[in-house]
């Protein structure tokens, strides 16, 4: 019946809610496969136009492609909005991880209220997609993206085609919302076999030309190309300029009316702004984009609510939204609008939680950046001298650095290498004059052992342990002389300290050497099934054996 | 998550039915606090709309709400939550004197918080304001402890695996565009709304949590209003 169909203004705002709808997840998606964490402000007063009344920023580039895949039409039945999520490695090979779909099917909604639910609960479904992208397993990887490989988006319209995602994929239903010409669905299919070294998974392509993998500085894809990556740096040697949004005649200003809806009408104005041509600061570019558009109470009267923001004037603060790719040193960087309705360029530094009373971008926190295993970055394996004290370098610079001779308090007999100036004792000036006859006494003073020779002397100490004790270096202390006090012996032509010294680094035991140990047990090995046919001959004693225990 | 009635408040008229929504969560001592603010702040996602501004003839604007990623320490997991310092100072607050409670009660570690979104309904003198309950959201909380530091990475993986199934739980249920209350004039809006925050509007809530012993039973019920008092006289 003709009053129930949908009436033309109803219609006209219906399509530009799937439309910005359409927009807005495409927006949400890609940010979320960045690999940086987003960032946005709430603010109380309306700026006007933040569609959906959230803040979801636009990255030109991306509306663009969304726009190229769309080509001037909305999702409808057999015609879905689908964002492909792929990895590719360094090496070239690709993996299509996820597709998004934004669909239509014919079950409508007559009765509900366009201007007022259908608005409401897109926002609430936009709020489902931002949460719900973080769950999927595309996001961790997507967090860890940067060295061995990137994550790509690619738009198409159409049918949906989840063939790439391999066997089992799961699908998650992120929402949907009736209106008066069909049922949106969003929903998204997910590979769960994520073992992108199978190679059977992998489709070979060839490196996308100009594609720099650990950084995109130039635009990497020729425009014949769909797919982009999701954290690209572009923007700097960018040439391509993007349009700002085409519709920035329509400013979007949400005005509710809290009487009886049936009552309430939508209009649409046409606000006529300048838009200041695109002012590339930096490495950013700034379309103002504003969409606007009003509904009101009306009842009697079909009332222009004059951009109650102000059109283009004064009083509104188009919220700038974010612009131009990310850059390294600045991402999601924003230009905030000044009181003038111009467009100067706030400071550099992002706004951190300050009260700012524009709209601003968080930078992304830098905390988390998980660095993906490579196994380039494995340990040296080599360093088997200092494998177990890697992480100090080597003990015996160590131990040179801050080796002290330090003589016990109570010692008769300084070492050779001590003279009377490097004693480090309290009353060292009535230390004993005689040392220098003790010092050429063999008796007192035995030459210095050999150093052992154990073969993993070299691999357990640090080299040239030059009769300095040099400790073990798995302590975590460090010795560094040893003189024990009252251990002088007379008799012996050695005292404690140098028995310690000398059988400190006794050889390695030949079993544990590793030599040794692998001849015996090539040995033992083989004389196994000569031992056990001696143990089977003799199976009848041993069992014997076993009774007597039992 | 299942779906049950829960009974009208003591004292209070009968009225529309409040759906409830249960969810449980086994998790470590220290992932208690990420755990439950992931899936509070998850659901005052869904619960909170911007600042309401009323004009003339009726006509009100609405605020933007800005969103923003949180990671967890000790859970391999990430969330998105409302930008609103004051909201999260709420919860952290709230979700803090919850996990305190759990590790004082001696018990073996198993509680539930709960968020309870209501609407006011005024009365007239004598008798006080009545809250009615439309949604609550109950998770029940179960503290393992691990013995060395592998299960505890592997706890890390596995809550975190967890918690992305209860995200998806919690966007099913908002999904069904189930009773939300009408949308108040501004002399109502307080009734429906917070409006105590500068920079979002969520839903009226308030926030309880139970601490269970080991029989079973309930030997601890805190009531904390995190907003202004509605009971008052």
């Amino acid at each position: 019946a003709m009053d129930t169909d949908l009436s033309s203004q109803d219609r006209k705002d219906l399509d530009k809610f799937i439309k910005f709808f359409a927009l807005k997840t495409v927006q949400v998606i890609v940010q979320a496969r960045l690999g940086e964490k987003i960032c946005t402000r709430s603010s109380s007063s309306p700026t006007g136009s933040d569609w959906f009344n959230l803040a979801i920023k636009d990255i030109p580039e991306v509306t663009h492609e969304a726009k190229k895949a769309l080509a001037g039409q909305l999702p409808a039945v057999g015609r879905s909005m689908c964002v492909e999520i792929s990895l590719k490695t360094s090496e070239g090979d690709s993996m299509e991880l996820e597709i998004w779909c934004l669909e239509m099917n014919e079950k409508c909604d007559k009765e509900i209220k366009v201007s007022y639910t259908v608005y409401n609960r897109l926002s609430l479904l936009l709020k489902s997609l931002l949460a719900i992208t973080r769950v999927t397993p595309a996001y961790r990887l997507s967090r860890k993206q940067g060295h061995e490989y990137v994550i790509l988006y690619r738009i198409y319209f159409g049918e949906v085609q989840l063939s790439g995602l391999g066997e089992g994929f799961q699908t998650v239903r992120v929402g949907t919302v009736g209106t008066p010409v069909g049922t949106i669905t969003l929903s998204c299919a997910y590979r769960i076999n994520l073992a992108f070294m199978s190679t059977r998974q992998l489709e070979r392509t060839p490196p996308i030309m100009g594609i720099i993998i650990d950084h995109f500085v130039d635009r990497p894809y020729p425009s014949s190309s769909p797919m982009h990556p999701c954290n690209y740096r572009a923007g700097e040697d960018n040439g391509a300029v993007y349009p700002s949004v085409e519709d920035s005649q329509e400013v979007c200003t949400t005005s509710f009316s809290t009487s009886p809806p049936s009552q309430c009408v939508f209009t649409v104005t046409k606000a006529h702004f300048q838009t200041p041509p695109p002012v590339v600061t930096d490495t950013l570019k700034v379309p103002v984009m504003g969409l606007a558009f009003s509904h009101q109470l009306s009842s009697s009267r079909l009332s222009y609510q004059p951009a109650a923001l102000g059109v283009g004037s004064a009083d509104m603060g188009f919220p700038v939204l974010f612009a131009g790719g990310l850059n390294a040193a600045h991402p999601h960087q924003l230009i905030g609008p000044g009181k003038e309705g111009g467009v100067p360029p706030i400071p550099s530094q992002p706004a951190h939680g300050t009260q700012a009373d524009q709209e601003r971008m968080c930078t992304p926190l830098d905390g988390v950046h998980y660095s993906a295993a490579t196994p380039s970055s494995s340990e040296d394996t080599e360093t088997v001298s200092n494998s177990s004290e890697g992480k100090c370098g080597s003990p015996h610079d160590l131990l040179e650095t801050i080796f002290i001779r330090k003589v016990g308090a109570f010692v008769n007999k300084p070492i050779n290498q001590v003279t009377m100036a490097n004693l480090d004792i309290p009353f060292a000036m009535f230390a004993p004059k005689n040392v220098e006859l003790e010092d050429n006494d063999p008796m007192v003073n035995p030459p210095d052992s050999p150093e052992t020779e154990s073969p993993l002397q070299g691999s357990l100490h640090s080299e040239g342990s030059s009769g300095s004790s040099t400790g073990n270096t798995h302590d975590d202390f460090v010795m560094i002389d040893f003189k024990p006090a009252f251990s002088k012996d007379d008799i012996l032509p050695m005292d404690l300290g140098t028995f310690y010294r000398e059988f400190q680094n006794p050889p390695q035991l030949s079993s544990l050497s590793i030599d040794i140990g692998a001849q015996s047990m090539a040995e033992d090995l083989d004389s196994l099934p000569e031992k056990l046919a001696v143990h089977e001959k003799n199976v009848k004693e041993f069992d014997a054996f076993v009774e007597t225990l039992q | 998550p299942h779906r049950t009635c829960c009974r009208t408040p003591p004292g209070a008229t009968p009225a529309m039915n409040c759906r409830a929504e249960v969810l449980e969560v086994s998790v470590e001592g220290r992932q208690v606090e990420e755990a439950m603010l992931a899936v509070l702040h998850t659901v005052l996602l869904h619960r909170s709309t911007g600042k309401f501004h009323y004009k003339k003839e009726g006509t009100y604007s609405i605020g933007t709400v800005g969103t923003q990623d949180v990671d967890c320490d000790f859970i391999d997991f990430a969330y998105v939550r409302v930008s609103s310092e004051e909201l999260d100072r709420a919860l952290r607050k709230a979700v803090g004197e919850f996990k305190d409670a759990l590790r004082n009660s001696g018990s073996d570690g198993m509680g539930q918080i709960s968020l309870e979104f209501y609407q006011k309904k005024k009365s007239r003198w004598p008798f006080s304001d009545e809250c009615i309950p439309w949604e609550l959201w109950t998770i029940k909380v179960n503290v393992v402890n691990l013995a060395n530091e592998q299960e505890r990475q592997i706890c890390r993986e596995k809550v975190g695996e967890k918690l992305c199934e209860k995200i998806i739980n919690i966007v099913e249920v908002m999904n069904r565009h189930e009773y939300l209350p009408k949308m108040p004039t501004q002399s109502e809006v307080d009734n429906v709304f917070d409006t105590s925050l500068k920079d979002v509007q969520p839903y009226l809530y308030k926030i309880s949590y139970q601490i269970t012993d080991s029989l079973g039973t309930s030997v601890t019920t805190t009531m904390r209003r995190l907003i202004k008092d509605t009971l008052a006289l």
